[in-house]
């Protein structure tokens, strides 16, 4: 505890703001303590811009980066050290080892400024402790994959950065490969304590390595906390999919049912779907399409309501629904006597298979725009007889129906 | 066969091919990192030897190189004659003529590094000149060893410019090629058939060597894959 009192706090405080073109504009505030901190976001977030904005390899148009007390970038200031002075260490997605030099000489790279001795002992240590001392004398192209990113790691780690960075430098390897390697990450990290930014768009990655997550899309940071905190409380339809929603449908609130603790929810047609309808509307009203070009909307509205759990919201209000594939049961007659409250009337329009998973996705017969994915086991499949074109009802409970605001 | 003649080729194509190292290694450094939107002036400018005729080379460095030029006249001021139909002034003009020849080679190879090798080394703390000591330049070394064997064998094979700027002044600036122009003008066939054969056989066995090198260059670091 005093240790902590004493030592300067190896935190690392960025505040970016930076505009790659008119379209794209990262703006992020945060603080990473100790410890590793997943970066979640699909690609195109910014996760690589952040990063190379971190380690002086862009450069923000705005803001502050402090890292374990040090201003290594602050625009009133006029501070922006280079990336030869922020002392970051930064695994890239290809690792980029020296290609034409040994394992040892690739770690000893950043060591220059040490005597020969030094760096001898250094390396020595760092060869250890990533438990690849055995490979000192090969060059990259004759280290098989996991083992150069030891030899990555330990190249980025023996300078005793202030930080590390790692943007997706484990996603070829298999998970047990990979869970050895952030073990041994962990253990080198339990003695030196730095903040280290964990880049990766793998949700199971996400979930199994991090202390902290933060999650990054469009250039802005939607959410963070714990693991558990970011996927228990899914707002947003990227934090959504992390937590393995594989439906996620815009809806309207419908009714209230307070005493039950539930709200009804109509739901409405996915994005694209809509802007098809909005662009028909546009041909007809403005004359261009001419009467009979396009199809009129069928009447009545169809409708596809569920059954959700009470959130706060007013009737009107629109929100998302996000449901596990695998949270929903598939029926060939409409089922009686049952808890659940929300049946869907359905028709399969394909059926795949995943590994040990079978993928259904089905229609809604109410809204054909209404596309639903459930997961099933093959075996459920072949006793069921599941074909292409057959009706089905769904059957999903209140509680499996998980409520976003949008 | 005339032995001095072949003797100065040799010297020029050496002097031309370190100077175009020294000259040339930064500017295709220049070339294949900068951003600035005039980068297409100045590789146009580089490739310019490659379109022009060596009259036309030879023409304006002659005027450039002539005492009512202001390197010229500086030239004279330093050291009391003219750079035009001297050995110096050959060098200049070679300088210039081969130039392509080695900052393309050069220019291409840094091109092709991973630019991730090259933040790497940053990160790492290494300077943009130890990373091109220690990063760049071992891995284009192929690149640079063809310029720097491409820009000897080009200037060991020049003609026109020595022709328009060196004049013909034995053991200054009458190199091999010129001789044997000289010699089939003599019509002494015999003499400018050896000195042919021998300038054809130099040429061949340098080009060989740059291809035999960038082969097993890149053998090496296909192999390494597997």
């Amino acid at each position: 505890m005093n240790r902590n009192v004493e030592r300067a706090p190896q935190t690392l405080y960025a505040s970016i703001r930076r505009a790659s073109n008119d379209v794209f504009r990262l703006e992020v505030e945060l603080t990473l303590s100790p410890g590793i901190t997943i970066l979640f976001g699909p690609s195109g977030a910014g996760k690589t811009t952040l990063l190379d904005c971190l380690a002086g390899l862009a450069r923000p148009d705005s803001g502050r980066i402090v890292a374990a007390g040090t201003t290594l970038f602050d625009d009133e200031q006029r501070i922006a050290f280079p990336p030869q002075r922020r002392n970051c260490g930064y695994l890239f997605q290809t690792l980029a080892l020296f290609p034409h030099m040994t394992a040892r000489h690739n770690i000893e790279y950043g060591l220059a400024h040490l005597s020969k001795a030094e760096r001898r002992s250094k390396s020595d240590v760092i060869l250890r402790s990533f438990r690849i001392a055995e490979l000192e004398d090969r060059r990259p192209p004759h280290i098989s994959g996991g083992e150069r990113q030891r030899v990555a790691l330990a190249r980025a780690l023996v300078t005793d950065p202030r930080f590390l960075l790692l943007d997706e430098p484990l996603t070829a390897l298999d998970a047990a490969t990979k869970s050895r390697i952030v073990d041994d990450l962990r253990e080198w990290n339990r003695s030196h304590g730095i903040p280290i930014l964990y880049v990766t768009h793998d949700r199971s990655e996400a979930f199994a390595l991090g202390e902290r997550v933060v999650v990054l899309e469009a250039g802005r940071i939607i959410a963070e906390g714990t693991p558990q905190e970011v996927l228990d409380a899914p707002r947003r339809e990227t934090v959504a999919q992390l937590a393995g929603f594989e439906n996620v449908f815009d809806a309207a609130v419908t009714a209230l049912h307070e005493h039950d603790g539930t709200m009804t929810c109509r739901l409405l047609p996915p994005q694209t779907v809509r802007s098809k309808a909005a662009l028909e509307k546009f041909f007809v009203e403005s004359g261009i399409g001419g009467e009979g070009r396009l199809p009129q909307s069928q009447a009545p509205t169809p409708q596809v309501t569920l059954e959700v759990p009470l959130t706060p919201a007013e009737v009107g209000e629109k929100l998302q629904v996000g449901i596990r594939a695998g949270d929903i049961l598939i029926s060939l007659e409409r089922p009686t006597g049952l808890s659940a409250r929300n049946l869907v009337a359905a028709e399969i329009t394909t059926l795949r298979r995943e590994g040990s998973t079978a993928i259904v996705d089905a229609v809604s017969v109410e809204d054909r725009d209404i596309p639903v994915k459930v997961h099933l086991t093959p075996r459920a499949v072949e006793s069921l007889q599941l074909k292409i074109g057959d009706a089905i009802w769904l059957v999903l409970k209140t509680h499996s129906c998980h409520i976003m605001k949008a | 066969m005339d032995i001095r003649a072949l003797a100065l080729s040799l010297r020029l194509a050496l002097i031309v091919s370190f100077a175009l190292l020294a000259l040339g290694l930064p500017l295709a450094y220049w070339l294949a990192f900068t951003r600035k939107k005039w980068k297409f002036l100045v590789e146009a400018l580089v490739a310019l030897p490659l379109v022009l005729p060596p009259t036309v080379l030879g023409f304006y460095l002659l005027v450039a190189l002539g005492p009512r030029s202001p390197f010229g006249r500086w030239w004279l001021e330093m050291t009391g004659h003219t750079l035009a139909f001297t050995f110096e002034g050959l060098v200049i003009g070679s300088i210039l003529y081969s130039f392509p020849f080695a900052v393309q080679p050069f220019a291409a190879s840094f091109a092709a590094i991973d630019r991730k090798l090259l933040a790497a080394s940053a990160t790492l703390g290494a300077s943009r000149f130890r990373t091109f000591i220690r990063i760049v330049l071992p891995l284009s070394l192929p690149g640079v060893i063809t310029g720097f064997a491409l820009a000897f064998a080009h200037t060991l094979g020049e003609f026109g410019v020595v022709l328009m700027i060196g004049g013909n002044i034995p053991g200054t600036t009458k190199t091999i090629s010129i001789a044997i122009f000289d010699d089939v003008q003599a019509m002494d066939y015999a003499a400018a058939n050896h000195a042919a054969l021998l300038l054809l056989i130099i040429s061949f066995v340098t080009l060989s060597i740059v291809y035999g090198l960038n082969r097993r260059s890149h053998f090496s670091t296909l192999g390494a894959g597997q």
